[in-house]
């Protein structure tokens, strides 16, 4: 682990996998550290925004103390997300990965799914899964709309677009499931540690 | 309940208050006003408490109407304030009757300002805030004209200042402090080099997501690809084919290219406050 100065109020811890992170960030949300307001965790990082004057040698050595365990085994909930396997590049992922596009759609319904972060727009969560058969590339080319409810896959995750918006995923199908909806507390669905399997309709 | 009515707006006018924390992980950043001394400045003038909701004015032009007498105060990017066609002071408690119209052109110098209402502006807070994010689409719609702004009752406390002292806003050249880092190492010495000793132009491409700012190439050291990571306001974020951006208020929560230098907080609001043309000088602190 590494932890590194980002600007006068941010402190970004480094770590070598996903795995750590998603540890890292189960055991800061149980044992939450005074004088941290946001934790913004992604693929290596997990990145600390701190309240102006915050002790900065407290803070590091708290992190080295976090107690660490897999967050697989400690999902934060469950979540089921019916998929209408219908998507534009369906076809694409079931080249690139050797498989039928029946085999592609079995693999990602048959995969346990957790949500490792959230980020590129609220609500968006990357999930990683546990069938290295789905990884993806992205598209060579983004669309400039995706629709709301898309589920797709790129660089080992796959995700679910929560409002129509540019996208470079490669579409596999879609959901009928708000991720996002801000009359719900809290309005993501899809929250780190969060454990999702996805239903064929 | 009074409520304010806009007329007029510049290029960009917005509900913005202290911002949306510690909802990072779901994917929603802050926000918030992008220069967060003068909007406190605008709301202790009136009394208000240090979150209520004002407007935050682009580049002046807005024009507005008081439903109900109201207390206002203007802060922020120095210029031409009216009331009914008089002349009004920045930085002052200004009382409006009901009908009085609120004029605020093109700042001479500085980007933004803002317009505090005793009571703040009472939109429908979204997840804990009043800010619109213009990235991620949250919170109140951005203002237009015919924009009707509900106001919040009176706080008890009364102003105790009737003007606070004007602050000097740099013209065409902002020296900002930054620390290094996080990802200095992925740069060459002559490219922390050249940061640090040259001239970084704030491009006509800049809102409240960012700065894209022109000036020489910052040579990386270490190829490859950085996985995306939190960004902080302030981040100097050097994408490998095309310009420096200065992520400001409403900057993406995770982004894809390493982040040279990030700016002081303290120094914040002089790059929210910096237009096109100006400028940027980065000088290192520990």
């Amino acid at each position: 682990m590494r932890i590194l100065e980002y600007g006068d109020a941010g402190l970004l811890i480094e770590v070598d996998d996903l795995d750590t992170v998603m540890a890292l960030h189960a055991a800061l949300a149980e044992h939450p550290l005074p004088g941290v307001e946001d934790v913004v965790p992604a693929a290596r990082t997990i990145l600390l925004r701190l309240t102006p004057g915050t002790d900065r040698t407290r803070i590091r050595q708290a992190v080295r103390d976090l107690p660490l365990r897999p967050a697989a085994a400690h999902p934060v909930g469950e979540v089921e997300i019916p998929v209408c396997y219908n998507g534009a590049d369906l076809a694409d992922i079931a080249a690139t990965t050797g498989l039928s596009e029946t085999e592609v759609v079995a693999a990602h319904t048959a995969a346990t799914w957790i949500v490792a972060f959230c980020g590129f727009a609220p609500g968006f969560g990357y999930l990683v899964g546990d069938d290295p058969r789905l990884r993806v590339p992205r598209r060579a080319e983004s669309r400039t709309r995706v629709p709301a409810g898309s589920v797709a896959l790129a660089d080992g995750f796959t995700g679910i677009y929560p409002r129509s918006s540019p996208g470079g995923w490669q579409l596999l199908g879609r959901t009928d499931v708000a991720v996002w909806n801000l009359d719900r507390d809290p309005p993501g669905l899809l929250r780190p540690g969060t454990r999702v399997k996805f239903v064929p309709v | 309940m009074p409520a304010l009515e806009v007329l007029e707006t510049g290029v960009l006018t917005t509900v913005q208050d202290a911002g949306r924390v510690g909802h990072a992980l779901l994917g929603v950043g802050r926000s918030g006003a992008a220069d967060p001394v003068s909007y406190a400045l605008a709301n202790r003038l009136v009394a208000n408490p240090p979150r209520a909701a004002a407007l935050e004015v682009t580049f002046g032009g807005l024009r507005c109407r008081a439903h109900g007498a109201m207390t206002v105060a203007v802060t922020g990017a120095p210029g031409p304030v009216s009331v009914d066609g008089r002349a009004a002071a920045m930085n002052t408690v200004i009382h409006l009757r009901d009908g009085s119209e609120l004029r605020i052109g093109t700042p001479e110098r500085g980007l933004r300002s803002y317009v505090a209402v005793r009571g703040g502006l009472d939109t429908p807070p979204v997840l804990g805030s009043r800010s619109t994010d213009t990235l991620a689409g949250l919170g109140p719609q951005q203002v237009t004209p015919g924009t009707v702004l509900p106001v919040g009752p009176p706080p008890q406390d009364l102003p105790v200042v009737d003007a606070a002292p004007d602050t000097v806003f740099p013209r065409d050249e902002v020296e900002l402090r930054v620390m290094l880092g996080p990802r200095d190492d992925w740069f060459t010495e002559d490219a922390i080099r050249t940061l640090l000793t040259s001239d970084y132009v704030v491009s006509s491409r800049t809102d409240r997501v960012g700065a894209r700012l022109l000036g020489p190439p910052l040579p990386r050291s270490r190829m490859g690809e950085l996985p995306s990571e939190g960004i902080v306001p302030g981040a100097l974020q050097i994408p490998h084919h095309g310009d420096p951006v200065l992520f400001l208020a409403d900057h993406p929560v995770t982004g894809g290219y390493p982040v040279i230098a990030v700016v002081v907080s303290a120094d914040l609001r002089w790059a929210a406050q910096a237009r096109p043309g100006t400028r940027l000088r980065f000088r290192a602190v520990g």
